[in-house]
């Protein structure tokens, strides 16, 4: 059960990575993770049953996921449109795409096949078949996790960050925003198709509504993380993106398991993952007011006392 | 260096708001020079500084920097030759990341590859160069942190890192208190004279425009009105400069009255 939690918030986590990239470092809101999700699921089924194998799936997936975001992004750069229409045009395309992918079917299934899910209590043989694909996926996420700490420490890396913080600096130095912008939404659906690809995986069926109402579940994820520790680190920051997808999904799963007690029925998930969200959003406001407030204040007894000081 | 010729910029070209905020302005500057531009708001002091930097496009006109036409090159690309400081001390700087990755951004001007260009060898020569901005030991803090003064500083500090061809700064100072506003006053001199640089500078100060560089410009209602370099300008002084203004004005003035008699 513990080890459920932790796959599907693991797999789930790689998703978040992506959203991280466009909402916080980009600072770019974009919507087109909802169909790069399931088109990166829809990919790794459809290569994984025509016996291309699992690893040609999973890199296709991703391949096709940062096609996604080059789409939005090109959209976005060329037309001047707000990211936000843009990724709406490229999910709502996309849900067209992705069942012709499909092959016009609504969902696909993944049985009678080798899956990772299927494969890792093999591999781990030395460990109960349930962590065993707890420990696969925990590989797969640090390693993902690693490289995409490293993108972000190198010059390019900082380059996009920089640009969240500031398009004008970005331009000061002679670099074209627009080239930064299709690299890092490229990039963050990339990861998210990616996600895609074991959710599809562990669940052991694609389906072209996989990517319903992701953006939200992977921002409040984001979120969550957010509030376990600040730092400027993207180690740190990637850790606690992980740790807040973790948390999410427990906290689903609670749902799912006591909400019946309050009344709460999976039906309810949506709406109280937007409330989770805007609840998170309300205290990180208030958070941030306090601290400027108590920034004054500190300020302001500094000056007094260098005042007294010049007084005696 | 720079030649700006017959420049022109109207916004809102046919409708009501239409607006001619430059009219063929020509102007050459000399390497090493340092421009002070004066005029009153509106006169087109900052939409000159968007024609360079290339914020928006010319309306009419031709600007080259060394020999290069740049009148339609993006603004990104005319960065390779231009250093610019805004009057807003958080334009210039990333909030968000460390000062010695901003430093790193700006060590070299362009598209950044997949390397790790912050070094040790690296972090010790920003180092050096924070010492006399009084930022060396907090070189691990979030830029955001800073105030105002202090990020105006680390701006004119990555600007000329790479040595530009021109630097442009507009009312860099405006924002800050008198103290701060002196420090990076001086930082600018001191950078400037260091690096040979070719500057242009609005200021509001008369007396600081007269004093400071070696030519001053005076722009009203988008034209330069007057140029004033070498010696003339050395003999300066803040009333000579309103008389002239005076001058200059008031036979615009007649001439105008002149239009609406007729």
């Amino acid at each position: 059960m513990i080890e459920g939690i932790l796959v599907e918030g693991l797999i789930f986590a790689i998703m978040a990575l992506g959203i991280l990239i466009s909402y916080r470092i980009l600072d770019m809101a974009d919507l087109t993770c909802d169909g790069s999700v399931a088109t990166g699921a829809a990919v790794a089924t459809m290569c994984i049953v025509n016996g291309l194998g699992i690893t040609v799936g999973l890199i296709m997936s991703f391949l096709a996921g940062v096609l996604c975001g080059l789409v939005t992004a090109t959209i976005h750069n060329k037309l001047k449109l707000p990211v936000l229409l843009a990724g709406i045009l490229t999910m709502t395309m996309l849900y067209s795409v992705n069942l012709r992918i499909l092959g016009n079917k609504a969902n696909v299934s993944l049985v009678r096949v080798d899956t990772l899910y299927r494969l890792f209590p093999e591999w781990f043989s030395f460990i109960p078949s349930d962590f065993a694909a707890l420990f696969g996926t925990l590989i797969f996420v640090v390693a993902v996790t690693v490289l995409m700490d490293v993108f972000f420490r190198t010059d390019m890396g900082m380059a996009i960050g920089a640009m969240g913080g500031n398009e004008q600096v970005i331009i000061s130095q002679g670099m074209n925003p627009a080239s930064l912008k299709l690299i890092g939404l490229g990039l963050s659906n990339g990861f998210i198709a990616l996600s895609g690809g074991l959710l599809a995986q562990y669940q052991g069926f694609a389906d072209a509504n996989l990517g319903q109402g992701m953006v939200v579940q992977g921002l409040a994820a984001v979120m969550i993380g957010e509030f376990l520790f600040s730092s400027n680190r993207i180690s740190l920051i990637t850790l606690r993106c992980i740790l807040g997808s973790i948390i999410y999904k427990g906290l689903m799963f609670l749902g799912r398991k006591y909400g019946y007690l309050i009344g709460i029925t999976p039906n309810d998930f949506k709406l109280l993952t937007g409330i989770l969200v805007i609840i998170s959003l309300t205290i990180a406001k208030t958070r941030s007011m306090a601290s400027d407030k108590g920034a004054r204040k500190k300020a302001i007894e500094r000056t007094m006392k260098k005042e007294e000081e010049n007084h005696a | 260096m720079l030649d700006i010729e017959h420049v022109t910029k109207v916004f809102f070209p046919g409708t009501v708001n239409e607006k001619v905020a430059l009219e063929n302005i020509n102007l050459h500057v000399e390497k090493g020079d340092v421009i002070c531009v004066i005029g009153s708001n509106g006169s087109g002091k900052s939409t000159l500084f968007n024609m360079i930097a290339g914020t928006f496009p010319v309306t009419n006109g031709t600007i080259r920097i060394d020999g290069r036409d740049i009148t339609n090159a993006p603004e990104y690309k005319r960065a390779f030759f231009i250093g610019r400081i805004f009057q807003d001390p958080t334009k210039g700087t990333s909030a968000n990341m460390s000062i010695e990755d901003n430093m790193n951004l700006a060590y070299t001007k362009g598209m950044k590859g997949l390397r790790f260009g912050l070094t040790a060898e690296r972090r010790k020569e920003f180092r050096k160069l924070l010492e006399p901005i009084g930022l060396a030991d907090r070189m691990a803090d979030n830029v955001g942190l800073l105030s105002g003064g202090q990020r105006q500083a680390l701006t004119l500090l990555m600007a000329t890192l790479s040595q530009p061809s021109l630097m442009l700064l507009d009312e860099h100072t405006a924002a800050l208190d008198p103290r701060n506003a002196e420090i990076v006053m001086d930082l600018t001199k001191h950078y400037i004279e260091e690096g040979k640089l070719t500057a242009m500078m609005v200021t509001h100060n008369m007396q600081f425009a007269i004093d400071y560089g070696n030519r001053l410009i005076m722009m009203d209602e988008g034209h330069i009105i007057l140029d004033i370099k070498g010696e003339e300008k050395a003999k300066l002084t803040v009333p000579s400069l309103v008389e002239k203004f005076r001058e200059i004005r008031k036979k615009d003035y007649t001439s105008d009255e002149g239009l609406l008699t007729e």
